[in-house]
C-alpha cells in the first residue's frame, strides 16, 4: 500500500530510491518551474557547456505557468500543466543530477527509463488544482528569462505541497497500475 | 428595434469571465460530489476531495480554479431586432474578454502557432475569443461562455466515417479517444460528442455540447440512450480522477446530432476537463 512522506529539497537519491509509485509526498523548500520553452533553453546551455540558473543537483522542477499574481500575492493559481510536452528534455536534466519533476499526465518511455537510470521520481500534482496548490507557495521569484511571461523560470519556497508518485525508480508506473486495477474487461 | 449599448457587452463579458474563472457552476460542483461519493479507488477520491477543496478555496478567496484560464470560447444568438450602439458586436466581446482577463489577473495564452510568441502585447491580452455567432429571432443577445484549457482540448478529435461504421463505431472512437488521453485532460471529463453534419459541423457541435448543464438529459432519446451507452464504456476504462485509477472517469457524454451527407458519417470528440467553467448570460 502507498506510504505517505513528509520530504524537504534538495532530494537525495537516498530517498528517491526508496519512493514507490502510489506513494503520497508532501515536500518542502525550494522548487523551480520551467514550461516547455525553459527547458529548451536549459539544454542548449548543457549541450553548450555554460552555467545554469540554478543548481540542478537534487532539484525538483514544476512544469507550470501560474496566473499572474494579485497584488500582494507570491503567485497566482498555479497547478502542474501537461507534462508530455518536457519528455525530450527531461532525461537530459536528470542525467545532470535533476532528482524530481512535477506535472500531470503521461510521460514517455524514455523519462521512465531515466528516472531508473539516474534516480529520478515523476511526481503528479492535481490538475486544475490551482487556487489550492498556489496556496503551499509561500514565495516567488522569477529568476531567469522574465521574457517568457509564465513560462519563465521562477524559484519558489513551498510548504507541505502535495504530490502523488507516478513514475518511480524501478519502472513502475501509477496510470498503468491504478488503471488495471479498475479496469472492467 | 431594441438598442443596446456596446459598453453594456464588453461590461457583462468582462463580468461573466471574472467570475466564471474563479466559481466553478452548480452542475459541475453537484457532479464532482457525486463522484466523490461513488468513487472506489481511494487515491481518486483524495484527487476528488482536493477538487472540492479547490472549488471552495477559489471561490471564497477569489482565486482562479485553474492556472489554465483557457482560451475564451463564445457560442452567441444575436436577436434581429437588436441594434447595437456604438460599435461591432465581436469587438465588445473582445474587448470584454480583455479587460476579464486583465482585470481578473487571468492567464494570457494566446500566442502564435510556430514562433509561439505570445499575443498579448500585439492582438491584445489574451485576444483573439473564438466567436461563434448565430442570429435569431428577438430582441436579446444570449452568451453562452466557456474558459478552454489547453489539455483537454490537446486530446479532443474528429473523423469523417463511412455510413457503415453506424453507432458502433461512434462508441469505439470515442471510447479509443478518451483511452489513448488517460490521464492528460485531468479526468474526471464531461465528453462532448458531435454527430453528423459536415466535417467542421460535427466539431462545432461537440464543443457546444459541453455548454449543456452536466446532468441533464438529451431531447432526444436515442441520442439519451447513446450517451448513457458511452458513458459506461468509458467508465470501464479504469482512468479515474487525473488518471490514477478509479470507477469514475466520465462525469457525463453529451451528444448534439446533425443531419448528414447520405454518404458520410462525421464525428467529433471534444473534451472538457473537471474545470468546467462555463456560463451564459442574457441581455
Ligand atoms: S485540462 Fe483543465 S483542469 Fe487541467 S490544467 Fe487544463 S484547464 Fe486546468
Amino acid at each position: 500500500m502507498s506510504e505517505v512522506y513528509h520530504l524537504t529539497t534538495p532530494l537525495t537519491e537516498d530517498v528517491t530510491r526508496k519512493l514507490k509509485a502510489g506513494d503520497i509526498v508532501y515536500l518542502s523548500g525550494t522548487i523551480y518551474t520551467a514550461r516547455d520553452a525553459a527547458h529548451k533553453r536549459l539544454v542548449d546551455l548543457i549541450e553548450a557547456g555554460k552555467e545554469l540558473p540554478f543548481d540542478l543537483k537534487g532539484s525538483v522542477i514544476y512544469f507550470v505557468g501560474p496566473t499572474p499574481p494579485k497584488p500582494g500575492e507570491p503567485i497566482g493559481s498555479a497547478g502542474p500543466t501537461t507534462s508530455y510536452r518536457m519528455d525530450s528534455y527531461s532525461p537530459t536534466l536528470l542525467k545532470h543530477g535533476s532528482k524530481g519533476m512535477i506535472g500531470k499526465g503521461k510521460r514517455n518511455q524514455a523519462v521512465k527509463d531515466a528516472c531508473k537510470e539516474y534516480g529520478g521520481i515523476y511526481f503528479g500534482a492535481t490538475g486544475g488544482a490551482g487556487a489550492l496548490l498556489g496556496k503551499q507557495i509561500k514565495s516567488a521569484e522569477v529568476i531567469a528569462y522574465p521574457e517568457l511571461g509564465p513560462e519563465a523560470i521562477r524559484k519558489l519556497e513551498v510548504e507541505e505541497f502535495p504530490v502523488t508518485v507516478i513514475n518511480d525508480t524501478y519502472g513502475n508506473d501509477l496510470y498503468q497500475m491504478g488503471r488495471e486495477q479498475y479496469e472492467v474487461k | 428595434m431594441r438598442e443596446i449599448a456596446y459598453e453594456d457587452i464588453v461590461k457583462h463579458v468582462r463580468d461573466i469571465i471574472m467570475y466564471s474563472a474563479t466559481h466553478l457552476p452548480e452542475d459541475a460542483l453537484n457532479a464532482l460530489k457525486e463522484a466523490y461519493e461513488n468513487e472506489k479507488s481511494p487515491v481518486s477520491k483524495e484527487v476528488l476531495k482536493q477538487l472540492l477543496e479547490n472549488a471552495e478555496i477559489a471561490s471564497s478567496e477569489s482565486r482562479p480554479l485553474c492556472q489554465d484560464t483557457g482560451l475564451a470560447v463564445f457560442f452567441v444568438k444575436l436577436g434581429a431586432d437588436v441594434k447595437i450602439v456604438g460599435g461591432l458586436l465581436k469587438d465588445a466581446i473582445n474587448e470584454g474578454t480583455e479587460q476579464g482577463y486583465k482585470d481578473g489577473y487571468l492567464r494570457a495564452s494566446t500566442c502564435t502557432p510556430f514562433s509561439r510568441e505570445n499575443l498579448k502585447d500585439t492582438v491584445g491580452y489574451n485576444l483573439p475569443a473564438i466567436i461563434h455567432l448565430d442570429i435569431v429571432e428577438g430582441d436579446k443577445i444570449e452568451i453562452e461562455y466557456a474558459a478552454k484549457g489547453g489539455g483537454s482540448e490537446n486530446v479532443s478529435r474528429a473523423r469523417v466515417f463511412p455510413p457503415a461504421a453506424g453507432k458502433e463505431g461512434v462508441i469505439e472512437f470515442v471510447k479509443e479517444c478518451i483511452s489513448d488521453a488517460g490521464p492528460n485532460p485531468c479526468p474526471p471529463i464531461t465528453v462532448g460528442v458531435g454527430i453528423g453534419g459536415t466535417f467542421e459541423k460535427a466539431a462545432i457541435s461537440s464543443k457546444h455540447a459541453l455548454f449543456r448543464d452536466i446532468g441533464s438529459k438529451n431531447d432526444d432519446p436515442e441520442m439519451a440512450e447513446l450517451e448513457e451507452v458511452i458513458k459506461t464504456e468509458i467508465n470501464k476504462l479504469g482512468i479515474g480522477s487525473m488518471g490514477m485509477g478509479g470507477t469514475e472517469t466520465a462525469l457525463a457524454v453529451h451528444i448534439e446530432a446533425n443531419p448528414c451527407h447520405i454518404a458520410s458519417l462525421p464525428v467529433s470528440v471534444n473534451v472538457q476537463c473537471h474545470s468546467s467553467r462555463h456560463t451564459h448570460i442574457t441581455i
